[in-house]
């Protein structure tokens, strides 16, 4: 009787994303993000919500590292720093149009992350965190010393160059959009992962590495392509979000406070669940929006990011959706 | 009966401790060969150049005629080799399918994750653990957490499973249960090559057995031979009394 039951729910799960309740509540959530700040041209909000699908898309990304592959990346920010560099680059010396320059910009990054993660993923713990940020920090002095990009001043970018995207009004829009599209792509690539063949053995190697690889997982290969993969999305975020900013310089671009928050948001919302970093980013990037905003607590806000951080590890080790996912076993069928 | 695995003077060290010591020996085709002998005398460290988790120092490893020697686990996996732990390394967060699923997708076969998903399932089923599918591994019991490791090393699809000390800790209506159970896998034409420090289990099942003793091999033969071996008595079973009992005291 028990079998015929478990056997049932098996071969009950949906077999298609759009037979996901899943699927049409990350449509809604992404509809929102469009049409909200359309609503009386409302460019504040619009400002607060880009910024939150910068931390989404960064979280998201993210989450496939450490909650898929157990692997906490703390240098993170280095994919979108360094996709910002040479989107900025590109645009501004050999002007080639945003598109082609934040895509080639993802490409770059991600083949040096294949490259580095090959070396850097032979090391486990936090022997691997510590590599990572050292893997930051040492693009960081190349930027600074490397006087094509600007050295420790930076680049500009001059503002006749939001011209093909209709004017700095117009551009700031689109660059919205698009940082918005790559969100969706975040998420998207994640629940892909998730439900791949790659995704299962990520997840293996997150339990139990050596497990893993005893059970036929190339583990040093998925290790590789998931930091690679997990390095694309970003950098072009990076090299559309400092398109917008016209500025970038090495202390921003590589800023380690960013990854820091990145994993905060991780942690916040549940790691190795879809939805959380998506969830987690959003009330993150709201609560700092509040605290910055705030007379009192502006000068604190990291401080609150480290507590917030302790609080979620101490007490909801498994995030807001993992804690949610345990209570209610069958909210998994929902939100993912 | 052709010859599935040959292991021919294989050798690694640790340090100044010779672990395994020019070993020579085969399986065979549809056969159990159970392998035995004291603590430390290289058994498991044997699995591990076999299933490539260290690399030997000399000596080769040859599996359906191709020479394996020194492949990474996962390539080894891929040929057709499985591997139930001594110490039961299930995936803990995931669940009783889903663990099965990743032997499946990863194993001998390189199927879709659907796919392997039914494979999954039926390995589950084969060890009896079809009512526990969809718990997390880490909930189950040891004797589940064996039958865990067994079911995915069968949902691997391989031809030769490595079991180690799969009966190890478990009550004897449990052994009773398991040991029905590996029968069955050589019913389906899998060779099994098991450590096993439980005598009876180990005399019963196996086809011929090897007595391995500081890393050596110290006798091979049929069960009821080796059991006889004075050597054998001395080195690993210690009393002849012992040994006697073994053989139903005839």
């Amino acid at each position: 009787m028990a079998t015929q039951q478990v056997s049932t729910r098996i071969d009950a799960l949906p077999r298609t994303i759009l037979h996901r309740p899943f699927f049409w509540i990350i449509a809604l959530a992404i509809a929102a993000f469009v049409v909200a700040p359309t609503i009386g041209n409302d460019v504040q909000l619009r400002e607060s919500l880009l910024l939150a699908a910068v931390y989404i898309i960064l979280a998201s990304n993210l989450n496939v590292m450490i909650g898929y592959a157990g692997y906490v990346n703390f240098g993170s920010i280095v994919f979108f720093g360094l996709g910002g560099y040479l989107c900025v680059w590109l645009v501004g010396r050999p002007g080639f149009p945003l598109a082609v320059a934040a895509l080639a910009g993802g490409v770059v990054v991600s083949a040096l992350a294949l490259v580095f993660g090959f070396g850097v993923l032979r090391l486990r713990g936090a022997y691997f965190a510590l590599a990572t940020i050292g893997v930051n920090e040492g693009v960081q002095a190349f930027v600074m010393n490397f006087s094509p990009w600007g050295g420790a001043a930076g680049m500009y970018l001059s503002t006749e160059l939001f011209a093909p995207l209709g004017g700095p009004r117009q551009a700031l829009w689109t660059i919205y959009y698009l940082l918005v599209a790559v969100m969706g792509l975040s998420l998207y690539l994640s629940y892909g992962i998730k439900v791949s063949k790659f995704g299962l053995g990520l997840l293996a190697i997150g339990q139990n590495e050596d497990a893993a690889a005893v059970l036929g997982v190339p583990t040093r290969l998925y290790k590789a392509l998931a930091y690679s993969a997990t390095a694309f999305l970003p950098a072009i975020a990076g090299g559309l979000y400092y398109f917008k900013s016209a500025f970038i310089q090495p202390s921003d671009a590589f800023d380690l406070t960013f990854s820091t928050e990145a994993i905060a948001i991780v942690m916040l919302g549940g790691q190795g669940t879809i939805a959380g970093p998506a969830i987690g980013a959003f009330f993150y990037e709201e609560l700092r929006g509040w605290l910055l905003t705030s007379d009192t607590f502006s000068h604190f806000q990291l401080v609150v990011a480290g507590a917030l951080l302790l609080i979620i590890v101490l007490f909801l080790p498994r995030g807001l959706i993992g804690t949610a996912h345990a209570r209610w076993p069958d909210l998994r069928r929902i939100i993912e | 009966m052709t010859a599935l695995l040959e292991i021919d003077g294989l050798g690694k060290s640790f340090g100044g401790l010779r672990a395994i010591d020019r070993l020579s020996f085969v399986v065979h085709e549809r056969e159990i060969l159970g392998l035995i002998g004291p603590n430390g005398a290289g058994k498991s460290t044997l699995f591990n150049l076999i299933n490539g988790v260290f690399a030997p120092d000399q000596g080769s490893v040859r599996f359906g005629g191709v020479d394996i020697t020194g492949a990474p686990p996962h390539r080894i996996a891929k040929y057709g080799i499985a591997r139930a732990h001594q110490i039961v390394q299930p995936l803990e967060a995931m669940t009783v399918l889903e663990n099965c699923t990743v032997g499946a997708c990863f194993g001998s076969r390189n199927l879709s994750r659907r796919q392997a998903e039914a494979a999954a399932y039926e390995a589950a089923t084969f060890v009896g653990l079809d009512d526990r599918l969809a718990i997390p591994a880490a909930h189950l019991n040891i004797a589940g957490k064996k039958r865990l490791e067994l079911a995915r090393a069968l949902a691997a699809q391989a031809r030769l499973l490595l079991l180690d000390e799969v009966l190890a800790g478990l009550n004897p209506t449990e052994v009773e249960y398991m040991i029905g159970v590996i029968r069955r896998i050589r019913e389906r034409g899998i060779a099994i090559l098991m450590i096993e420090h439980l005598m009876q289990a180990i005399m019963s099942l196996s086809n011929r057995v090897i007595v391995l003793n500081s890393g050596q091999k110290l006798a091979e033969g049929l069960p009821a031979e080796v059991a006889n071996d004075p050597q054998v008595i001395e080195a690993y079973l210690g009393d002849p009394e012992l040994a006697r009992q073994l053989h139903g005291g005839s």
